[in-house]
């Protein structure tokens, strides 16, 4: 190794130590200080570190020790579940959809791929606030929203109480879907033009080649463009899933928990404790499995393409 | 040659990015510490506050910086009509109106513990009287008492005992009330009743009598808007109240009253029924709007706080012709109050300015300027009644005679923990109505906030 590159080695380490340390400090070292919260003591405004062991992680998973709180904890967690596959379905179905159909060369690409991707440029708080709004039940002689609307068309029996519903299906809580669909429809646009970037880099001499060789017009997207947009999918995934996981404004600004906790979810779990009712350690101890949940969808990612630097 | 220049731009642009996060980093964790430190040992001699040359603040400003969740109608006119009398009293000081919106304060209440726990507490902030402020301030050691201010001015007098007994903590005042809120108030539409041929309830068996008229007449009875889960907490507190009598009520909250008697059970019993009279929307309406099903004739009656009397100056209507209101069932003779108070931090940075404003919003002139805006009663024995609307006078008349009692839903009868936990409760028990499991699991919250034995 000659002088110049060891020299250029140094000063790329240079450059790059402030943001080391900053992230060592600011990211895992706060990570770090959480994970020591939720195992302290800490109940209430004054700090507490005095150690108590997985005390706080208990009282959220056993209902025998946790009461009210651990039942919250669990139904909170299936919601999680719930949100999660439908609005990643949802998003990857319905952006995919549109992102094939933009492809057919349609007039006026540019104003659809716009109006699509518009929602996205709102906040979530936003989104809630609107939807809330439009999903609002009202009553039966007074409808309101999406069941007014119901009512004019003379659709009585579409009406439902929406996100007011406490009936679940299972562990499943059918006043989710408002929130479902709230999200897909802010996400679905990105997840469209992360699908049309995709099909645009695929060469066209791919799909005449398939045409030339007898090959449906199905057939070539079921056989050549799907496998090929596979990478895509794969990053849709991971960024659609990490948002759906820390949920936390949307469903805050749009029903908060909702009835009997039907749309409650870890993140408001969290800040209601935490910031309501002062138990920072038990808080913290929420934040710590929100960050585990994350793990699992991050880490097989950050896998996945660490492999494929090193291929490359 | 450029070799050497590259070199020193990279140490140089090195040398910046540390000093930025280093300097980004340090004031906040270090400077306030060092003032909190000289501050804290100044404060317990507090004739030493009237001494003007003990210098104005650390950073040399002549500021007041004051902390609320106060940032829209009229509770933000309110204030600014005190941060009037104020500014015409002490010209030079400037007024730093911190405020966060949102959500009964619950969002300020975050940025506040944020502020607090990191050594920059604001001047004064705004804080409900009793265990919120003794629970989650007091006890946790970042309160400085201002029971001085009381005795100097002579406050002692003119304050009610009830009042000073729920700031008061190991002896000492920690914070100054500047207004009063009822919170069992019943509010109605006294046109659907006479069209009904009703009147006001007073006990529960008339209510739910009134009720089963209202509706087979086609009208909800109780309108209530919880997608704020405290509503339902409040209409609780009410209930809870009505069917254990003043004594038996606050004994819920000392450990004295028992939560797993058949009183309480009676109560959860007469919620579960009454939640058989609202609006089947309730989980979608805030309670403002559950205040409109009532002037909108869709609703009879709803049962929140005197801050709905404020609602209903602000759309014009008169109190006792356009909406009529009493006390909720059973509960005549008591006065459930709640008190937003101003408070003095330790290691406040303006600490002089702070008791000035503290002065200021405890006495009548302050006070008055603040609370017909805001639409709250002083608490105060010698304010000023014709500033006063006819609800006020009359929430007025019952706050001097009736027994007071604390409010859960809002912050004075039980730390923030405990009503948290009572809220996760009501969540439940709104939708599922089992009163068994619900009673157990308030008895546990009792236990678990410390108050009841095992």
């Amino acid at each position: 190794m000659d002088s110049q590159t060891r020299h250029e080695r140094w000063i790329a380490f240079l450059m790059l130590l402030p943001s080391i340390i900053l992230l060592a400090i600011f990211v895992y070292g706060f990570i770090a200080w959480t994970g020591l919260v939720s195992v302290s003591k800490w109940d209430g405004i004054a700090p507490d570190y005095n150690f108590v062991g997985l005390k706080n992680y208990q009282q959220l998973f056993l209902k025998a020790i946790g009461g009210v709180s651990a039942l919250r904890f669990h139904i909170g967690l299936w919601n999680t579940f719930f949100f999660t596959i439908f609005f990643l379905f949802i998003c990857l179905l319905i952006g995919l959809s549109l992102a094939i159909l933009l492809d057919q060369k349609v007039k006026g690409e540019g104003i659809f791929r716009t109006i699509y991707l518009f929602p996205m440029a709102i906040s979530f708080v936003v989104t809630g606030v609107v939807w809330q709004w439009i999903f609002a039940p009202g009553t039966e002689s007074r409808p309101r929203g999406v069941n007014a609307l119901f009512s004019t068309l003379g659709l009585e029996n579409l009406k439902w109480g929406w996100y007011t519903d406490p009936t679940s299906i299972g562990p499943f809580h059918i006043a989710l879907i408002p929130v479902i669909i709230a999200a897909a429809w802010q996400m679905i646009g990105y997840t469209m033009a992360m699908y049309l970037a995709g099909l645009r880099a695929i060469p066209d001499d791919l799909r005449e080649a398939g045409n030339v060789d007898g090959a449906t017009n199905f057939g070539v997207y079921r056989h050549i463009i799907l496998p090929l947009l596979k990478p895509i999918t794969f990053s849709a995934l991971i960024v659609l899933g990490h948002i759906s996981l820390k949920i936390f404004d949307l469903i805050y600004t749009m029903t908060g928990k909702g009835p009997a906790f039907a749309t409650d979810v870890p993140g408001i779990f969290m800040f209601e404790t935490t910031f309501q009712g002062n138990h920072y350690a038990q808080g913290a101890a929420i934040s710590m499995i929100m960050l585990i949940m994350v793990a699992f969808v991050i880490i097989p990612y950050l896998i996945f393409s660490f492999r494929q630097e090193v291929e490359l | 040659m450029s070799r050497k220049y590259f070199w020193l731009t990279t140490i140089l642009l090195v040398l910046a990015l540390t000093l930025v996060a280093c300097g980004g980093t340090a004031p906040t964790t270090e400077a306030p510490a060092e003032e909190e430190a000289a501050t804290v040992e100044e404060a317990p001699a507090e004739g030493e506050a009237t001494e003007e040359e003990a210098a104005p603040a650390a950073d040399g400003a002549n500021q007041l910086e004051f902390f609320s969740w106060w940032t829209a109608g009229g509770e933000a006119d309110g204030l600014n009509a005190m941060y009037e009398v104020f500014k015409k009293e002490y010209p030079d000081i400037e007024i730093v109106n911190a405020t966060v919106s949102g959500g009964a304060g619950s969002n300020a209440k975050a940025v506040l513990a944020t502020r607090m726990q990191s050594g920059d507490p604001p001047d004064s902030f705004q804080v409900h009287a009793g265990h919120e402020l003794i629970d989650t301030w007091v006890v946790a050691d970042k309160m400085e008492p201002v029971t001085f201010l009381f005795e100097e001015n002579g406050w002692l007098d003119v304050y009610p005992q009830g009042v000073i007994d729920i700031l008061s903590y190991n002896g000492e005042i920690w914070s100054v009330p500047v207004n009063i809120h009822r919170s069992n108030v019943m509010w109605y539409n006294p046109a659907v009743f006479e069209a009904n041929g009703l009147t006001a309830p007073t006990t529960f068996e008339e209510f739910f009598a009134a009720a089963d008229t209202l509706k087979a007449a086609g009208v909800t009875p109780l309108a209530l808007g919880d997608n704020g889960i405290w509503a339902s907490t409040h209409l609780m507190e009410t209930v809870l109240l009505g069917a254990l009598g003043a004594d038996g009520y606050r004994g819920l909250w000392t450990g004295e009253t028992d939560w797993n008697s058949p009183e309480v059970t009676n109560a959860l019993d007469t919620f579960a029924k009454m939640l058989d009279y609202v609006n089947e929307d309730h989980a979608a309406l805030s309670w403002d709007q559950a205040a409109q099903m009532v002037v909108d004739g869709d609703a009879a009656m709803t049962i929140m706080g005197d801050w709905a009397d404020g609602y209903f100056f602000s759309l014009g209507l008169t109190p006792g012709e356009d909406y009529g209101f009493a006390p909720t069932p059973n509960t005549d003779g008591t006065f459930m109050m709640l008190s937003d108070t101003f408070s003095l931090p330790k290691g406040a940075p303006h600490r002089d300015n702070a008791i000035k404003w503290l002065t200021l919003a405890g006495s009548r002139e302050g006070q008055d300027a603040f609370n017909p805006v805001k639409g709250s009663i002083s608490p105060r024995s010698d304010s000023d009644r014709s500033l006063y609307n006819a609800y006020l006078q009359s929430a007025m008349d019952a706050f001097a005679s009736n027994e007071i009692t604390p409010s859960l839903a809002h912050g004075a009868a039980a730390s923030e923990g405990w009503v948290t936990a009572f809220n996760d409760i009501m969540t439940l028990f709104v939708t599922n109505r089992d009163v068994a499991a619900t009673q157990a699991a308030m008895a546990q919250a009792c236990v678990d906030a410390g108050i009841c034995g095992q």
